[in-house]
């Protein structure tokens, strides 16, 4: 009896009514996607969009939402100031050098470590360990050895009779800045060229070793161009990183001396939350964001375009 | 032929050597000058800042190990890291089911809204979550820091875990189905264990983002009990300025977590990020 009855309608379950199902399908949908969606949109988008929206008016950040509106004098003002202009100068220079020597220095070192050299698994972890520190950690520790006076920079350089106030001088700090950031950072950009390197059929390479083309003629006409995807993204990836550096900075030099070093999110967070001056530090943000915007658009429009069929710009995505 | 090949090799390695010997040493002589330099006074920090100590002082690591701040900052990043880390990836494994294996009006939107999330730098919301956070009153308090980190931590962990799930063919679905699973069942007993790798991965990401967390912390909290290690190791510099080698103590020692991780986590790591970047 029992089998005769249940025969039916194990056959009948995976068919159910359209409509049931279809409600059952919309009910998971919802139901697994809210609870991402929800706080993604209020800690993610709605932080954004209020300030977007306070930048347009003078607040201290107290008492509910802002309504002293000033339309754009914020940004007049901003825009007017030596310390913005210096933000997008040392923005430009740090993007200039990350470009022109810490990627190139990346792709070497990852050239390199993926000949068969012995060791090459263990130089590999090691130059890859900075990345895995804080920026607090990697702040904190070179703005001990990088201290004026006896500070472990100046001892072992002493020999080649070099000295420096590094950080504490605005002619070097940047470039004191630059070599932090290259050293916690170089080991990353590394990965991404080995990653992309093994994605490169060995046979195009050994063939045109055997056509007997030169280990660099190799790598300019072969590997490289074939990187080209992994290159573009690590320079992507760079810029973005760039453009809302703070961490290191804030720990390193505090943006100072006398803001020779201050890039957009120091001056942000100096006036949003040492000034109080709400309205105008989302300024400052409003336009990390823009630049953002504009650059990841622009890049992924004009110069990432073949890399990227159905990812993040592509609003029709295919499957 | 492989008598040739191998002929210049040996002869090529010596400079490859070199140079890896040389970044090497950039790279390791920092940590090298912390670790010895923790067991060194003041005095001989600056007379002989990179040779072995004359004498060990040991006092620099016992006096960090011995203060109850260090393990109370120690406790406050793991508990945050692994809160971060559980909300994160549990929410973005539920999104990421959804974008990955069911077809509906807008999916692609919605999952755009989602990546765009990756191209918009943490800083620019900072001021509004921070008053978010006040309204809810959620300064000082761990969750305030938790939910904002999952939040930002979603695009990501998505995107991976979305590319996984696509992985799994639909036959297993079919079959779970017919077999009477519900959409959960068949996400929660299939398709999470099949997708051990790839979470593996994502917690691993997470777990190293809320650990080397700084900006959040620092506006947050403003009370000394619920400081994170980096918000820990920023007020040692400051008060104990003059004290160079037992900062460098608690450097290293604040190091030894991440550097363990790193050890242990290594695969997921280096495979997380690397894919993490070529995907985003």
């Amino acid at each position: 009896m029992t089998i005769l009855t249940r025969g039916p309608e194990a056959v009948k379950l995976p068919v159910p009514a359209p409509a049931v199902k279809k409600r059952g399908r919309w009910l998971t949908i919802t139901l697994f996607l809210l609870p991402a969606l929800v706080l993604f949109l209020l800690l993610v988008v709605a932080p954004i969009l209020v300030a977007v929206y306070s930048s347009a008016f003078r607040w201290n950040g107290f008492g509910g939402l802002p309504t002293n509106f000033i339309g754009f004098d914020n940004f007049t003002r901003l825009f007017g100031t030596e310390i913005f202009a210096q933000d997008l100068w040392h923005l430009l220079v740090l993007v200039l050098f990350s470009v022109c020597v810490q990627l190139p220095f990346s792709l070497a070192i990852a050239m390199l470590l993926n000949q068969r050299i012995r060791g090459r698994a263990l130089y590999r972890v090691v130059f890859f360990a900075p990345y895995v520190l804080s920026e607090v950690i990697t702040g904190v520790l070179f703005s001990l050895i990088l201290s004026p006076g006896s500070g472990l920079a100046n001892r072992m350089l002493s020999v080649f009779g070099i000295e420096s106030e590094w950080l504490a001088d605005p002619n070097t700090v940047m470039p004191s800045l630059f070599l932090v950031m290259t050293w916690k950072y170089f080991g990353f950009h590394m990965m991404i060229y080995l990653a992309g390197r093994q994605n490169i059929p060995n046979e195009l390479i050994e063939a045109a070793q055997i056509d007997g083309a030169s280990s660099w003629r190799t790598f300019r006409h072969i590997t490289l161009p074939l990187l080209g995807p992994t290159i573009r993204i690590s320079i992507f990836l760079s810029v973005i990183y760039t453009i809302q550096l703070f961490d290191l900075v804030w720990i390193l030099t505090g943006g100072g001396p006398s803001h020779s070093s201050e890039t957009m999110a120091v001056t942000m967070m100096e006036y949003g939350f040492k000034r109080s001056q709400v309205g105008y530090a989302s300024a400052i943000s409003v336009v990390m964001f823009v630049l953002s915007l504009v650059f990841a658009l622009i890049y992924q429009r004009f110069v990432m375009r073949r890399d990227l069929a159905g990812a993040t710009t592509n609003l029709g995505g295919r499957r | 032929m492989i008598h040739r090949k191998k002929a210049p090799a040996r002869t090529s390695t010596l400079p490859m050597h070199a140079i890896a010997w040389v970044v090497g040493a950039f790279i390791l002589i920092p940590v090298i000058y912390a670790f010895l330099g923790g067991f060194k006074a003041n005095s001989e920090l600056s007379s002989n800042p990179f040779g072995l100590p004359e004498t060990w002082v040991t006092a620099n690591y016992t006096d960090v190990l011995g203060s109850g701040s260090f393990w109370l900052q120690m406790w406050n990043s793991t508990f945050i890291a692994v809160a971060t880390t559980v909300l994160t990836v549990a929410l973005a494994a539920l999104a990421g089911f959804i974008f990955a294996r069911y077809a509906f009006r807008g999916r692609e939107l919605l999952f755009t809204v989602f990546t765009a999330g990756l191209m918009f730098p943490f800083a620019v919301a900072i001021l509004p979550i921070f008053v978010l956070l006040r309204t809810f009153g959620l300064l000082d308090n761990p969750l305030g820091v938790i939910l904002t980190q999952a939040a930002f931590g979603l695009p990501l962990t998505i995107i991976i875990l979305r590319g996984f799930f696509r992985s799994i063919p639909g036959e297993i679905e079919e079959a779970a189905i017919i077999d009477g699973c519900t959409p959960f069942g068949f996400f929660w007993r299939i398709l999470l264990p099949m997708a051990r790798p790839a979470m593996a991965t994502v917690s691993v990401l997470a777990i190293v983002g809320s650990w080397n967390n700084f900006m959040l912390p620092l506006v947050v909290f403003s009370e000394e009990a619920s400081w994170t290690l980096p918000l820990g190791i920023q007020q040692f510099q400051g008060q104990y300025a003059s004290d160079t080698a037992r900062i460098l103590a608690y450097l290293v020692l604040a190091m030894v977590p991440a550097l363990g991780f790193y050890a242990l986590a290594e695969r997921h790591l280096v495979g997380g990020l690397t894919a993490g970047a070529t995907k985003g």
